[in-house]
């Protein structure tokens, strides 16, 4: 049996699309001055509400839709809890985090009494062989990033955000409104989040189980330590964690290697990560407000 | 940096504290669900009552599986039941049981210890007078504490025996959790049913070191369809999403699956606690429980585990005389002339080449 790299590739960018998504949806956030540790549930309450709106009305479009308002929510309660009413990051996130968890868990024992969930409709694979990709993942790696590159790099709502994150005192001196820009950044950094887990409902599985995101989201907050807080830097991350998956997944079946016992192989992909966090991650500088709420004195 | 990481520690020191008060107020509020009432009048005082300890969500399919065989014996009117969910650490589970015997008192406890063994032990050692019947790999506790386990491999076998007929690269790929007895002698009785009916098939084994990650489990379906498997084994949820997408057969797990992808499950390996739960509830309400491995109620020849029904609305043809042969071993293990080994070692190195 040849080695099926081309699959392994391909297997890459499947995997990496939810990361793309949610992980900049963090970088946003973060280059605001804002950890979002919400990212856990945000994506969870993606892929439920998104399911559960596709399912109920039999259109994707709207289940993606829903995510995104889901997604848009979040931030905004993100915002009050951290902008408005300044309380502790990771506090506000973590509990975010528990709290949507919780809700999208109740709602769907109310809704289902139990098992797995199926739609009948899901986002299909685009084009054959290698490029047999979903619409999501071109969406991710063509115009997502280098959208949002551009977006943070060049645009004025890029400059105030950034300028937000690093020095709120000198943005507010010169006429940015640091909350509103905060809360935009937090709204729209989250809905990404949203979308990365409806990928995983939406297109990846057409069904809807618990613990579905997997603590896909706390990898991507190490992906945006990984990539310094940039656009293209956190997009290769993603590629790498999803290539050591995706070749870890392939070897373990291939003769050769599967002597390898198989909990070095699954640990892999997260020792790669951790490795190169080790020789990329020392030194590096923070955003310069990072997890400080802004108050005027 | 290190002023940062100064300014940063003792705040995620006290996030940490926070969000674990968060979490124990979100698991008081969200983690219990739904005492159900019982069903008949003036039964109360007749029939035993059950409650169900579970240490996952219902809707993870162990326990799903018992919870249902549960509500089912309550409908027929043999035992009262009330039930709660998702304590998902020994120490939660330990104190469930203890406040469910002193607040309820019911004759009969069932659960999961996998995650709890030595609570839950603990715990039926110091009420020997309630009926303790748990999932678990360990042996039974006189005087009080039996077992119980998924065993499947009757089904398994006869899924492979299926699988290893309709492979025509003769390669088969099962995606399982983890390499656990549990799940080995599944695999294993899969693998040797494949066997069966193709001497020469080799059957890949891919484990995702995880009860629960559809996602990945998917993945790895798509590595085995990579690696030449044109027949899946869905042991965990995620692989039957692969097998719709590439147009393959495939096998479901626990319940059956088949509106899942109607045209691709052949069929589901189905774990049915409803002989276990009446051999418990006789036993009590004749006053002969004792601590016993009912690891035999879930066997096939006691009606403990099934093959759904062959699908025959699927994309592709399953041979009859392949239908026949399953019917006849099928038949055999009802009767007790065929017993499908056991076998609880690990799948060799994940994969299994034979031939």
């Amino acid at each position: 049996m040849d080695f099926p790299i081309l699959a392994v590739l391909a297997a890459t960018f499947t995997i990496a699309t939810p990361l793309v998504w949610a992980g900049l949806g963090a970088v946003i956030n973060e280059r605001a001055g804002i950890l979002n540790l919400g990212i856990e549930g945000i994506m969870y309450a993606g892929a439920f509400v998104g399911f559960l709106t596709a399912a109920s009305t039999g259109s994707l479009a709207l289940g993606l839709t829903a995510a995104i308002v889901a997604g848009l929510a979040a931030g905004a309660l993100m915002g009050l809890l951290t902008v408005t009413l300044g309380v502790n990051q990771h506090v506000a996130g973590i509990g975010t985090t528990l709290l949507l968890i919780a809700a999208s868990e109740f709602t769907n024992r109310l809704l289902f009494s139990s098992g797995s969930q199926t739609i009948t409709v899901k986002f299909d694979r685009i084009l054959s062989g290698f490029f047999a990709q979903y619409p999501m993942t071109y969406v991710a790696f063509l115009l997502l990033a280098p959208a949002l590159w551009w977006l943070l790099r060049s645009s004025g709502f890029g400059l105030r955000l950034r300028a937000v994150g690093e020095n709120p005192e000198a943005a507010d001196a010169a006429g940015i409104p640091v909350a509103r820009t905060r809360y935009a950044a937090l709204m729209l950094g989250s809905a990404l989040m949203a979308v990365g887990g409806a990928f995983l409902t939406l297109s990846l599985l057409g069904s809807f189980t618990l613990d579905i995101v997997g603590g896909r989201g706390w990898i991507c907050i190490a992906l945006v330590i990984f990539g310094r807080w940039r656009v293209w830097p956190v997009v290769a991350g993603a590629l790498l964690f999803g290539f050591t998956d995706a070749l870890q997944l392939q070897l373990a079946i291939t003769p050769f290697f599967s002597a390898v016992p198989n909990e070095l192989m699954i640990a892999f992909p997260y020792l790669v990560v951790i490795a190169a966090l080790a020789i990329w991650g020392r030194g590096v500088r923070y955003p310069g407000a990072y997890l400080t709420p802004y108050r005027r004195a | 940096m290190s002023r940062t990481t100064q300014r940063l520690f003792p705040r995620m020191l006290s996030g940490a504290a926070l969000a674990v008060s968060a979490a124990l107020l979100l698991a008081a509020c969200g983690g219990t669900t739904g005492a159900e009432t019982p069903s008949g009048d003036g039964a109360e005082s007749e029939v035993p009552s059950v409650f169900g300890a579970f240490a996952t969500p219902l809707e993870e399919p162990w326990d799903g599986a018992i919870h249902a065989a549960l509500q089912s014996a309550e409908e027929d009117g043999l035992i009262r039941y009330e039930h709660v969910d998702n304590l998902h650490t020994a120490d939660e589970m330990e104190r469930a049981l203890r406040d469910i015997i002193s607040s309820e008192d019911p004759d009969i406890i069932f659960g999961d210890a996998f995650a709890a063994e030595e609570a839950v032990r603990a715990v039926a050692a110091d009420f020997p007078d309630t009926a303790f019947a748990f999932g678990s790999g360990g042996e039974e506790q006189a005087p009080n504490f039996s077992v119980f386990d998924n065993w499947m491999q009757d089904p398994a076998y006869l899924a492979g025996m299926l699988a290893g007929g309709l492979t025509e690269s003769g390669t088969i790929g099962v995606i399982g959790a983890m390499p656990i007895p549990e799940v080995n002698r599944i695999v294993n009785a899969f693998i040797a049913g494949a066997q069966e009916t193709n001497p020469s098939a080799t059957v890949t084994v891919s484990f995702i070191n995880s009860f629960f990650d559809p996602a990945t489990a998917k993945q790895a379906a798509e590595a085995a369809i990579a690696g030449g498997a044109d027949v899946l084994f869905a042991e965990r949820d995620g692989v039957i999403a692969a097998a719709e997408e590439n147009g393959l057969p495939v096998f479901g797990m626990m319940v059956d699956q088949k509106e899942q992808s109607p045209e691709h499950v052949v069929s589901s390996l189905l774990w049915n606690m409803k002989p276990t739960v009446e051999a418990v509830v006789a036993a009590v309400a004749a006053g002969k429980f004792e601590a016993s491995n009912l690891g035999e109620y879930s066997f096939m020849v006691n009606g403990g585990s099934s093959l759904a029904p062959i699908n025959t609305g699927t994309a592709f043809e399953i041979p009859a005389d392949l239908i026949s042969q399953v019917e006849a071993r099928s038949a055999e293990i009802t009767d007790g002339t065929f017993e499908t080994p056991v076998d609880e070692e690990a799948p060799a190195g994940s994969t299994t080449v034979e031939g």
